[in-house]
């Protein structure tokens, strides 16, 4: 048994709830009894020291990882880090260079055609035929993958209805903005009853509002349906609001995997911010009065990583106008999923392309490396 | 059943798109006009010694390069699906990678066949001498020609990569299949009397030559000899089809 049958109880739970379904005691009792026997129950993924190397160039590095059934795994990285290449060979689009994955239990080499079957794919990149219209589009793919025609109707009002396009259905695709078109992806990739949903990227060049909009239409998946969702972003914000658990990767390596909050534990304090016009000074000031190495010194500004932060501002403030140097603002923050990576990395997410980008350049991006 | 559905699917998206660009099927009169109203009564007054009207002698040829024009474009569009992603969610959908090829190029030779149908009528309103049975004999010979050169269009998309090389398709293909086929000028058989003997040569390995003699054959019956035997043209054509499928559908599922 074990923690997966703990999970499935409060999932189901969390479902009977969230579907405003009867709780259902039978229900969860004849789940829990599947679980008994059902003894090896595998994980949703499970990657086997899985290797791409381009032209020499290593994207990502013996990469072993489990997300468990039901779970909102994110893996978050700079641009570049192997997400979009990870992603792509558990997807099947590209051929691992060594070690393999296995997805729903299928081996993503040996078994690319039943892997396919039982994942449904949000790319980075727009993939709607802008000359079709939105139930076209769904049609199609439900075509595709195999989704008996008498069950097709039902379903794409369902999944139309989930993202709210009920009313654009009928409209060709080069009508939709941005995030309607996101929303239509997202819908697509969920008519074929997939297990799996892969978002990469999903919210990569929307703006704000448009962005939590999306982050709700996945939140109330993850209520909805049963369903593993891996989700790749560069976006701290993103990964630590949609996810259960974090991967954060650099370098084709996972540096740090563990949920959002003990990550953040990991850190072992608050975020101290000092507004000061000598930040150097109080830098060598702290560490030699109060033997606290480890400060980063920025224009104008010095931040720390300390455990009881509040506590120790005051200090800081005291030795400071001690020493004759100017403060000109504190703030104490909880730590974020930046913090974290900043910790791990030692640098800042990179940000650049993606979002940036408008027009035919940011339709370049969108062609198949 | 699954690849049949796939299959089907993905065949109904390219006529629809196809059907969907009015701009484009109305504009694609325009070359076949120019080709037929103006170079063929220009250079019909001065070719006098063959039985039949040079315009009549060149619209098999026309149908030809209609068929040829749209084939190769409808098959390299296939590179504006893979710039705008499109191309990913049909290659990572659960169905074989034959299912693919074919449902993506028979949806394309249908535009191509259609865009012929289309050839043939302006023929009629420009007053060459066509007949329904006429009609019926060219359409299997139109829809087997179309097979071969999307399948070569693929082909050749699937090995390029930018959009820029678009272009030099028309340039390096297109034109000279066209050239190179008898469509405008005899290049081999009986008429082709002082026609160097390169020429002939080259002739004898373009696809397209074949087809614009077994049309011309239908169309011009008796009033013309034929440059091979019609069961020959179509042998031809089917050999280069099945070469050119097989071709086409290996190098459009590589992966990397």
């Amino acid at each position: 048994m074990g923690n997966t049958s703990w999970w499935r109880l409060v999932s189901l739970f969390h479902y009977s709830v969230a579907s405003t379904e009867k709780f259902n005691l039978r229900k969860i009792f004849t789940s829990l009894l599947y679980c008994e026997v059902d003894f090896e129950m595998t994980d949703a993924i499970e990657t086997i020291d899985l290797t791409k190397q381009f032209n020499g160039l290593t994207a990502v590095d013996k990469l072993n990882i489990k997300v468990e059934q039901g779970e909102v795994f994110g893996l978050l990285g700079p641009n570049g880090a192997g997400k979009t290449t990870t992603i792509s060979m558990l997807c099947t689009i590209l051929r691992p260079t060594s070690g393999t994955a296995k997805v729903n239990g299928y081996d993503v080499v040996k078994n690319a055609n039943q892997v396919r079957k039982s994942i449904g794919i949000v790319f980075q990149d727009p993939s709607i035929d802008d000359r079709l219209t939105g139930r076209e589009n769904l049609r199609m793919h439900a075509d595709l993958y195999g989704v008996p025609p008498s069950e097709q109707n039902a379903k794409i009002d369902q999944v139309l209805k989930l993202v709210e396009l009920e009313a654009r259905a009928n409209d060709i695709m080069r009508t939709y903005s941005g995030g309607m078109r996101r929303r239509l992806e997202i819908a697509r990739g969920l008519i074929h009853y997939p297990k799996v949903l892969f978002l990469d990227e999903p919210t990569i060049g929307l703006d704000p509002q448009t962005r939590e909009h999306i982050w709700s239409y996945i939140q109330e998946l993850k209520h909805t349906h049963e369903i593993t969702m891996v989700l790749t972003t560069h976006y701290m914000e993103e990964a630590d609001k949609l996810s259960d658990r974090v991967g954060i990767i650099d370098y084709g390596k996972i540096i740090a995997l563990d949920t959002p909050s003990k990550l953040k534990e990991a850190l072992q304090g608050d975020v101290v911010i000092i507004k000061t016009g000598e930040p150097e000074k109080l830098s060598a000031v702290i560490a030699k009065d109060l033997n606290i190495q480890g400060a980063r010194v920025s224009e104008g500004s010095l931040e720390l990583t300390v455990p009881r932060g509040k506590v120790l501002l005051p200090k800081i403030v005291d030795v400071a106008t001690r020493h004759g140097i100017a403060v000109d603002a504190v703030s104490v923050r909880e730590p974020s999923l930046e913090d974290v990576f900043i910790h791990f990395t030692g640098r800042e997410i990179r940000v650049e392309g993606g979002s940036e980008l408008h027009g035919l350049a940011a339709i370049r991006r969108r062609a198949i490396k | 059943m699954t690849e049949i559905r796939g299959f089907y699917t993905l065949w109904l998206r390219e006529v629809k798109r196809y059907l969907r660009d009015r701009v484009r099927i109305v504009s694609s009169f325009v070359q076949p006009l120019l080709w037929l109203v103006i170079f063929g009564t220009g250079i019909g007054f001065s070719l006098q010694n063959l039985k039949v009207s040079f315009q009549q002698y060149i619209f098999p040829g026309i149908i030809g390069q209609t068929l040829l024009f749209t084939s190769m474009f409808m098959g390299i569009s296939v590179i504006w699906d893979r710039e705008f992603g499109f191309l990913k969610e049909i290659l990572v959908a659960p169905i074989s990678g034959i299912s693919i090829f074919l449902g993506k190029m028979f949806g394309d030779s249908t535009d191509a066949v259609i865009q012929g149908v289309l050839i043939f009528f302006l023929g009629l309103l420009l007053g060459i001498r066509l007949t329904a049975v006429m009609f019926l004999e060219m359409l299997p010979i139109m829809l087997l020609t179309t097979f071969g050169l999307v399948s070569l269009g693929l082909t050749i998309a699937s090995f390029i990569e930018n959009l820029e090389s678009f272009g030099a398709i028309q340039s390096f293909v297109n034109l000279p299949l066209f050239f190179l086929s008898g469509a405008l000028f005899p290049v081999n058989g009986v008429y082709a009397v002082s026609v160097p003997n390169w020429l002939r040569i080259v002739s004898n390995f373009n696809p397209l030559t074949y087809s614009v003699d077994a049309l011309r054959t239908i169309v011009l019956g008796g009033a013309w000899r034929p440059v091979y035997p019609f069961y020959f043209d179509l042998l031809v054509i089917c050999g280069f089809d099945i070469c050119m499928i097989i071709i086409g559908t290996i190098s459009f599922n590589r992966r990397k």
